[in-house]
């Protein structure tokens, strides 16, 4: 497991690498537009050939991977941030707090977020720039997907509230506010850095779905989920380029996967 | 306390939890950065008169808990608003489309729980690592891709709707199927009974299943979650007229009173989904 491990984390940080140093170079602008190579296949002067409008496609798919390589862990970032408040913290104060807590996240975890994410997404002015679409798309992620790794978090520091070590810091008259910030919460961040690789993944896929409905990061700026969009149109006639964009989604989702299921195993 | 008691408590709870859904939804609608901006403001065909209508008709929705209270007032009586893409009642869209999407859902959760089943019973059966590996293998590459890519490559390759919603669900199911039977296979009792010569599939039947029944069912509950989710992209890319499509539609038409109605039913579906599994696995003394 621990040379599963090792892979995965490679294959995220090569495609880490890559994505950040390949987009910053100066062949790979994503706007870039070459009208005299529309639709083109794999050349010298573009590796995997041009989009419908002549982008190439590598510098497209390279921006696009750094593009949810960016913003998913923030995303992921807020959505334990959530989960800690609304899990981990009533967890441990236990009382009324955890009863309310729990029925919140068990709201949470009873909505199909993906409507919400509709919702909001439907009513964004019509003059929002891409960037900006980008980026309320992925806050509206982490703000909808606290829900699991609260519960996990909730169970967690119940368990940690009851254990020997806290009962006798307690007994010796530690605060409350210090149990949780010096010895709580130093043991939840095994189960936190699962949580956000497992919440990495998840991102990046809501992503490229709602890209794939048209509904995600607004164009020019690519993603991962725009980028597979196309392939409803030229699948069927050069699957091999528009396959890297399915082909680092998966890559970025084993990768995560792996660590998570690593980081699972040891708690 | 009784089960009858347990059961009214539940379905309060799924009558506040659906109410509560819709309040979000209409919550989040309201806040959104672009609430109250209606393209047909700056439709040029309209005189003053009319978008000045249009304003305030958005500017009477600004107050979420009246509007949600009203809407909510409406929809009991029957009156699930007008589409205004469509332009048809909201109430005969859902009635339409809605039949549409319960046959995709039903028939991708079948064959995807079908096929999950029969995974784990093969792989007991055979008590070969191959065959996990290879499930594992295959379940954990299809996890990596997106409900709307599956819907897609079966578009392209001229296949069911169902089989990319069953190729969403699956996944999950198996992994966790197979990892509730691989726990449960090392419990002592289990390995007393095959060590007292009990065959595989007896163990299956007899031991195993019913310890992890609770759990199946409360899996079968998420799944319907699940399944209705992965309905939008699904019904979008492969232009299957059910609600997920209707959804899309809608979003892409900024048609709000659609979009309130059809979460507050994909919730309800969720809600009762999990409400039932939760009910089943709770029955009362003597049922079982």
């Amino acid at each position: 497991m621990k040379t599963l491990r090792r892979i995965a984390l490679a294959v995220v940080s090569t495609i880490a690498i890559l994505s950040i140093v390949g987009s910053a170079l100066p062949g790979f602008d994503y706007t870039q537009q070459d009208r005299l190579h529309i639709s083109a296949g794999p050349s010298t002067d573009h590796w995997l050939g041009t989009d419908a409008v002549g982008r190439d496609r590598l510098g497209r798919i390279l921006h696009g991977t750094r593009l949810s390589l960016t913003l998913a862990p923030a995303a992921a970032g807020l959505s334990l941030l959530l989960a800690f408040l609304f899990g981990a913290a009533p967890g441990f104060v236990g009382g009324y707090s955890e009863r309310a807590a729990k029925t919140v996240i068990d709201l949470m975890l009873s909505i199909p977020w993906l409507f919400l994410l509709l919702m909001v997404r439907c009513l964004l002015p019509l003059n929002t720039s891409p960037i900006v679409s980008a980026m309320i798309t992925f806050l509206m992620l982490g703000l909808l997907g606290w829900g699991v790794p609260a519960r996990i978090l909730m169970a967690r520091s119940r368990a940690l509230r009851e254990s020997e070590f806290v009962l006798q810091a307690r007994a010796m008259g530690v605060s409350r506010r210090r149990l949780l910030s010096v010895h709580v919460a130093p043991n939840l961040c095994p189960v936190l850095m699962a949580q956000f690789w497992i919440a990495l993944p998840v991102f990046i896929l809501a992503e490229a779905n709602l890209s794939l409905l048209g509904l995600g990061v607004a164009e020019p700026l690519p993603s991962l989920g725009s980028l597979l969009r196309e392939m409803e149109g030229v699948l069927s006639i050069r699957g091999d380029l528009c396959c890297f964009a399915a082909l680092a989604v998966s890559l970025l989702v084993v990768g995560s996967l792996q660590v998570a299921f690593h980081h699972n195993e040891v708690n | 306390m009784s089960w009858w008691n347990k059961l009214a408590i539940r379905i309060l709870l799924a009558a506040l939890t659906i109410a509560a859904g819709g309040f979000l939804s209409t919550t989040l609608a309201r806040y959104a950065p672009g609430f109250g901006s209606d393209e047909r403001q700056l439709d040029s065909r309209f005189n003053q008169e009319s978008r000045e209508a249009f304003r305030l008709e958005s500017v009477a929705e600004r107050d979420v808990t009246t509007y949600y209270v009203k809407a909510l007032r409406r929809m009991v009586h029957g009156d699930f608003g007008w589409s205004r893409t469509l332009r048809r009642p909201v109430r005969e869209l859902l009635a339409e489309r809605g039949a549409v999407t319960l046959h995709l859902v039903s028939a991708g959760l079948i064959l995807a729980w079908t096929a999950a089943i029969l995974l784990v019973v093969a792989t007991w059966l055979a008590g070969s690592g191959v065959i996990d590996i290879v499930c594992a293998t295959g379940s954990g590459l299809l996890l990596c891709l997106p409900a709307g890519g599956l819907a897609l490559l079966l578009v392209v390759l001229d296949g069911p709707a169902y089989l990319a919603l069953a190729l969403v669900v699956l996944p999950k199911t198996y992994q966790y199927l197979s990892g509730l039977v691989q726990s449960t296979a090392q419990m002592p009792h289990i390995t007393t009974a095959r060590s007292k010569g009990a065959s595989a599939s007896r163990t299956l039947a007899w031991h195993v299943v019913p310890l992890i029944r609770r759990e199946i069912l409360a899996l079968a509950g998420a799944t319907v979650g699940m399944a209705v989710g992965a309905a939008i992209p699904v019904e979008a890319l492969s232009g299957t007229p059910g609600i997920g499509q209707l959804a899309w539609q809608s979003t892409l038409g900024r048609d709000v009173p659609v979009l309130t109605s059809v979460s507050m039913l994909v919730i309800a579906c969720t809600v009762l989904g999990n409400t039932g599994a939760d009910l089943l696995a709770d029955e009362p003394r003597g049922t079982s």
